[in-house]
């Protein structure tokens, strides 16, 4: 308001106009402007009774559990009918342990000629020094086949529990991570220097057991599970933006489709050359070398491949909704 | 040796009790670690370092990150922070 003009005077100016326009005391087109007041709902007597007459009756059927004649009968059947489950399991379950074999017994199923053919002639056929990597991935192949299927297929089902698609705005993926991380401390300096450390060694020694798996103890799960977890102290340490560098959804699926797929192929046509005692043209190597045992060492790799990212990915997953 | 190995067997009947007891689910799961620590060290008594390596990898390591994940996720560790904060 000014000081030198009058009221009147002022509000015929433009900027008075519009300050009262503003303050809803006059519209410059409409002049006065009725401002009607706020008419206070009427509710009769009756209405309002029965309102609160629900909102206790809510309260007593539903809120108030002690007194609730129909709850307490489920609670006490609830109760009564878990104990009852339980028993008649644990009974059926201590029934069947009753007709199980003895323990160490000469004459068990499981004691036949099988384990004594691995281990007598498991270096001959398969080529492979470690006798477990043998039977893993030649005699028993298409179960470590169905196993890494098996990792493959969790994957998926956590990639469709999980998956967080928007791309931008508010509850995108990398707006989720900043709140799931916000109590975090960021490029934390021990983290980062111990993982500088400790990242290439953990990865080159899942390499040598993946590597070594048919002479020496571990193999492709093992070896594949030890890089998994370095690239999760990795990824703890340095963040999204780097592993994103060399390692995305992409990356993923191509790798698990490759090793997948060339596994199937690879042990298919083992299989069958053998069913039909065909000659398969793989050499098997003198036993102890590194290039040795046929199709162990490439299977080996294709396994650690796939469980390393499936490792990765469930943790990205997991923190990120997407990697 | 066959002392070391008693007192390992015992120590993991110990953990698998306690992991069921324990209140907090943050204490579960860290000895639930040393559960599958002590479990790879039996492994390789029991002359199996296949399943030693594999062990100590997946029980001790990723399960374990993937426990933490899921408990940050369901917001169980902050509260129990703010409990202990107050």
């Amino acid at each position: 308001m000014s000081r030198l003009l009058s009221e009147e005077e002022y509000g015929r100016r433009p900027i008075g106009a519009f300050k009262q326009w503003v303050n809803g005391i006059r519209d410059p087109y409409l002049n006065n402007v009725e401002i009607r007041e706020k008419i206070q709902p009427q509710e009769s007597e009756e209405v309002l009774r029965k309102r609160q007459e629900e909102a206790v009756a809510v309260i007593r059927q539903v809120h108030d559990v002690a007194n609730n004649s129909q709850y307490t009968l489920f609670r006490k059947f609830y109760k009564a009918a878990a104990l009852v489950c339980c028993l008649t399991l644990t009974i059926l379950l201590l029934i069947t342990v009753a007709y199980l074999p003895p323990v160490g017994n000469a004459g068990n199923p499981a004691h036949n000629e099988v384990a004594a053919k691995y281990i007598e002639d498991g270096m001959q056929d398969t080529g492979a020094v470690n006798i477990v990597t043998g039977m893993i991935l030649d005699y028993r192949a298409f179960d470590t086949f169905g196993e890494s299927n098996v990792l493959f297929i969790a994957t998926c089902t956590v990639l469709i529990l999980m998956r967080n698609d928007k791309k931008k705005g508010k509850g995108s993926a990398e707006e989720e991570e900043k709140r799931d991380s916000f109590y975090e401390p960021k490029n934390d300096k021990i983290l980062q220097t111990v993982a500088m450390v400790l990242v290439p060694f953990i990865i080159l020694f899942g390499i040598y057991v993946i590597l070594n798996g048919h002479l020496s103890p571990g193999g492709g799960f093992s070896g594949g599970a030890v890089i998994g977890a370095g690239l999760i102290l990795y990824l703890n340490a340095f963040g999204f933006e780097k592993t994103e560098r060399f390692f995305t959804a992409k990356t993923y699926k191509w790798i698990s489709f490759s090793a997948l797929s060339f596994y199937c192929i690879a042990k298919s046509y083992s299989f069958y050359t053998g069913a039909h005692h065909l000659e398969s043209g793989i050499p098997l190597g003198t036993p102890g070398n590194i290039l040795s045992s046929g199709l162990i060492l490439p299977l080996n790799i294709c396994v650690g491949l796939v469980v390393a990212c499936t490792m990765y990915a469930f943790f990205a997953l997991f923190r990120k909704g997407g990697f | 040796m066959q002392i070391f190995q008693y007192i390992l067997l015992a120590f993991l009947v110990i953990c698998a009790v306690s992991v069921s007891f324990s209140k907090r689910l943050l204490n579960s799961i860290l000895i639930f670690m040393s559960y599958s620590l002590i479990m790879s060290i039996i492994w390789i008594l029991l002359e199996s370092p296949d399943l030693a390596i594999t062990e100590a990898a997946v029980g001790a390591g990723v399960t374990s990150v993937l426990f933490f994940a899921t408990l940050k996720k369901i917001h169980a560790i902050r509260e129990e922070d703010e409990e202990n904060h107050e």
